[in-house]
């Protein structure tokens, strides 16, 4: 991806300008030089207001999502992997095959241009490697100082494939509660290049779409309960939704719960606690306990999820998640107030 | 990891439990100095491996709990003056002022800015030297050397436009006062580890010899803490009264000359308000006057606020030890992280907050059984307690 040049001979500017995102010959270069090349498909190529999907009868899921991180490059992708990978992972902890996502670019007066081809070649990238379209797209520009380079708004869909309903009101007592690798790596991530960290090797994001290790799981016959993908908030706000949400009890083993060693480390030095960092490529299943060896499995026949392992059980207090800490004593995993902010010494 | 999984080893930590059961023979309170420490106890439950003759009281060690309400409506006044940029560590944002905190004022379109290192806030003001860029100097003698290395960095880019809102205190003469007051039940103490690490063990031999009180330098990880605990509990026992020292992978009894070099350059000893207790004398630092120029709290105006949620809040009883934070009538019904109504309940090294956020299973707390049982909820079942005091493997460098 450092290599990357920009494909197109683009004489006029560098940079995003405000009738970048009018409707003019302008408008339509910018269109023609970075998104269609990078982008195009036989859906988006119709140029049509709305692009139409064949879906086999049944049940669609939806699902959107807006994308504003910064810097919009991390170590480990961009804004533009990203909002694919959370477009298909949302879709996937439905229990549906992802089929197409639209996307929506919010871009600043100032950005470069070869940025946004950067970006637009990491879509597709994660596109193609996910096996999904990109049926729709629209580009906005507003005026610098009114945006933070780019933002993206991105939404999908798929075809459910999951018979039974994936919900955290289905997690059932008893339940294997399983994750599909380490985490707060997203976060940490970010956070290094945000902070100015400097760590060798630097930490690469998780990102990546996980629906492979989903629709394998349900296609061996697993009854999965509920997943969740582990995205803002990490781990412990995520069981904490569950918890909620399905009035679920949560209790898990705080030394069963994988983070590397650079996370740790990045966290300790931050004064974060890794188990409320942002993951991208995680996520969490609740399967029945007799089922959970072979999930794992399952899982683990995906790079993506290579590192999955069995970290609590559904039981306990309903709506609450109880985990056992690293000397033994039981606590409560509680949802932070805000963000969490790093403390002073 | 290095350093940090080996005191986090959970059968070094009951082994240091069992040795704390076998060395008690009487009830001893014992305060831990630092929010840090208090947070780790609370996270980690360590208070509940502990026999039910030892209290663990939580000390005043929060930098932003006791910066007093004035300084922080100043630092929010500062905030919102046009042109101005406050640069704060996050911790400080969520605190309340009088009458909101900083982060509100940031949404309300005050300049606040969260910083790492005031070295940060330096480069802001060098970035943008249209605008005034004060940096809200908190914290303990911890934070003291680099809030002093910011100053004379400043200064000697001659930057005109930045200047620090001084708000330190100091461990020693805040546990003088402790220990002074006529109600005080404080025993024994595990001293700051960070603290010590800058300024080193001497300062507290007089301070444990006057008022006859064991003085343990203690790191934040469940191993270090016990073994605080069980140095302390063995000195109560046998009536020592000493300062030890058994953090010195990270402390040396001199403490970092270099930058208690710097904080006696930059800063001097004066008279300090800490929020809730009250004025404590020679308990912080200022600016010298050598370096006025850089001193906010004679730049800026200074609003005088009324604060009536501050009259409900018992902070200062918890931050003297006085009160368990579950105690207090208002925690977790009137006072929580979103609605607090004082600093202990906001900061990440507030006791009230670690109470909060940790809440133990087996609230209130359990009286566990006497010595030499199985005594320990984990302890596995045939695992005797063992007197052997046990020690952190070899691998950890001590």
């Amino acid at each position: 991806m450092n290599n990357f040049h920009c494909p197109f001979p683009y004489t006029a500017t560098d940079f995003v300008q405000l009738s970048h995102g009018g409707s003019g010959r302008i408008a339509q270069r910018l269109l023609d030089a970075v998104f269609r090349p990078i982008l195009g498909n036989p859906l988006l190529d119709l140029k049509h207001d709305s692009a139409i999907l064949a879906i086999p009868g049944g049940r669609i899921a939806i699902t959107t999502d807006a994308f504003v991180v910064h810097p919009w490059r991390f170590p480990g992708g961009n804004i533009g992997s990203l909002a694919v990978h959370g477009t298909v992972n949302d879709l996937a902890m439905s229990g549906a095959r992802p089929v197409a996502i639209s996307l929506a670019f919010v871009i600043e007066e100032g950005f470069a241009i070869s940025a946004l081809a950067e970006i637009a070649q990491s879509i597709r990238e994660s596109v193609d490697r996910a096996s999904v379209y990109v049926g729709a797209a629209d580009t906005k520009v507003v005026e610098r100082g009114k945006g933070d380079g780019i933002y993206i708004s991105a939404a999908g869909v798929g075809e459910v494939v999951a018979v039974n309903p994936i919900l955290p009101t289905s997690v059932t007592e008893g339940d294997a509660i399983l994750l599909s690798g380490d985490v707060g790596r997203h976060g940490a991530a970010v956070m290094t290049v945000r902070d100015g960290l400097e760590v060798d090797p630097p930490i690469e994001s998780d990102s990546a779409a996980v629906h492979e290790p989903v629709l394998a799981m349900l296609e061996a016959g697993i009854d999965i309960h509920c997943l969740r993908d582990v995205t803002r908030g990490g781990l412990a706000t995520v069981l904490n939704e569950i918890a909620t949400d399905g009035s679920a009890p949560i209790r898990i083993d705080e030394d069963k719960i994988p983070v590397r060693e650079d996370v740790t480390a990045v966290c300790e030095i931050l004064g974060l606690d890794p188990l409320y960092v942002a993951c991208e490529g995680r996520f969490v299943a609740f399967v029945p306990a007799d089922q959970a060896e072979r999930a794992l499995e399952v899982m683990r026949q995906f790079d993506v999820a290579k590192g999955a392992v069995r970290i609590g059980i559904a039981e306990g207090t309903k709506g609450r998640v109880e985990m056992k800490g690293r000397i033994g004593v039981l606590r409560i995993l509680d949802l932070l107030s805000g963000e969490q902010l790093p403390r002073i010494c | 990891m290095r350093f940090l999984d080996e005191y986090r080893d959970a059968d070094l930590a009951l082994r240091y439990a069992d040795a704390i059961r076998a060395a008690t023979t009487k009830p001893w309170t014992i305060m831990e100095i630092c929010g840090g420490q208090t947070h780790s106890i609370v996270r980690f439950g360590i208070d509940e491996l502990l026999p039910s003759e030892i209290q663990l009281v939580h000390g005043p060690g929060c930098p932003v709990c006791v910066t007093p309400v004035r300084l922080i409506d100043q630092a929010i006044h500062i905030a919102k003056t046009p042109g101005c940029v406050l640069c704060s560590f996050g911790d400080m944002l969520r605190v309340p002022g009088s009458e909101t905190d900083l982060l509100q004022a940031k949404a309300q379109g005050a300049d606040v800015r969260s910083v790492y290192s005031p070295l940060d806030a330096v480069r802001i003001a060098e970035a943008e030297p249209d605008r005034t860029v004060v940096f809200f100097a908190v914290g303990f003698e911890t934070t003291a050397p680099a809030n002093g290395l910011a100053v004379k960095t400043a200064a000697a880019k001659g930057l005109e436009n930045f200047s620090v809102l001084v708000a330190h205190v100091l461990v020693p003469p805040a546990m003088e006062a402790i220990l002074g007051s006529p109600d005080n039940r404080v025993q024994g103490f595990l001293a700051a580890g960070h603290v010590c690490a800058v300024m080193g063990v001497r300062e507290y031999e007089p301070l444990a010899a006057k008022y006859r009180v064991p003085i343990v330098i203690s790191g934040f990880e469940p191993a270090d803490l016990l073994q605080g605990v069980l140095m302390c509990v063995k000195q109560l026992e046998e009536g020592r009264f000493e300062v030890e020292n058994p953090y010195s992978r990270m402390v040396q009894s001199d403490g970092n000359l270099a930058a208690k070099a710097l904080i006696e350059e930059v800063f001097e000893v004066t008279d300090r308000e800490w929020r809730g207790i009250g004025s404590i004398p020679a308990s912080g630092l200022c600016l010298r006057e050598s370096y006025r120029a850089y001193n906010a709290s004679l730049l800026f105006d200074a609003p005088i606020l009324a604060n009536e949620k501050e009259q409900q809040c018992r902070a200062a009883q918890v931050l003297q030890g006085r009160l368990e934070p579950r105690d207090c009538p208002a925690f977790g019904v009137l006072c929580t992280p979103e609605s607090p109504l004082g600093a202990p309940m906001v900061s990440s090294e507030g006791a009230c907050a670690a109470y909060y956020r940790y809440r133990s299973l087996n609230a209130p707390r359990p009286h566990l059984p006497a010595p030499g049982g199985s005594a320990s909820p984990l302890a596995g079942e045939g695992k005797p307690a063992s007197a052997d005091e046990p020690t952190p493997s070899k691998a950890v460098g001590i």
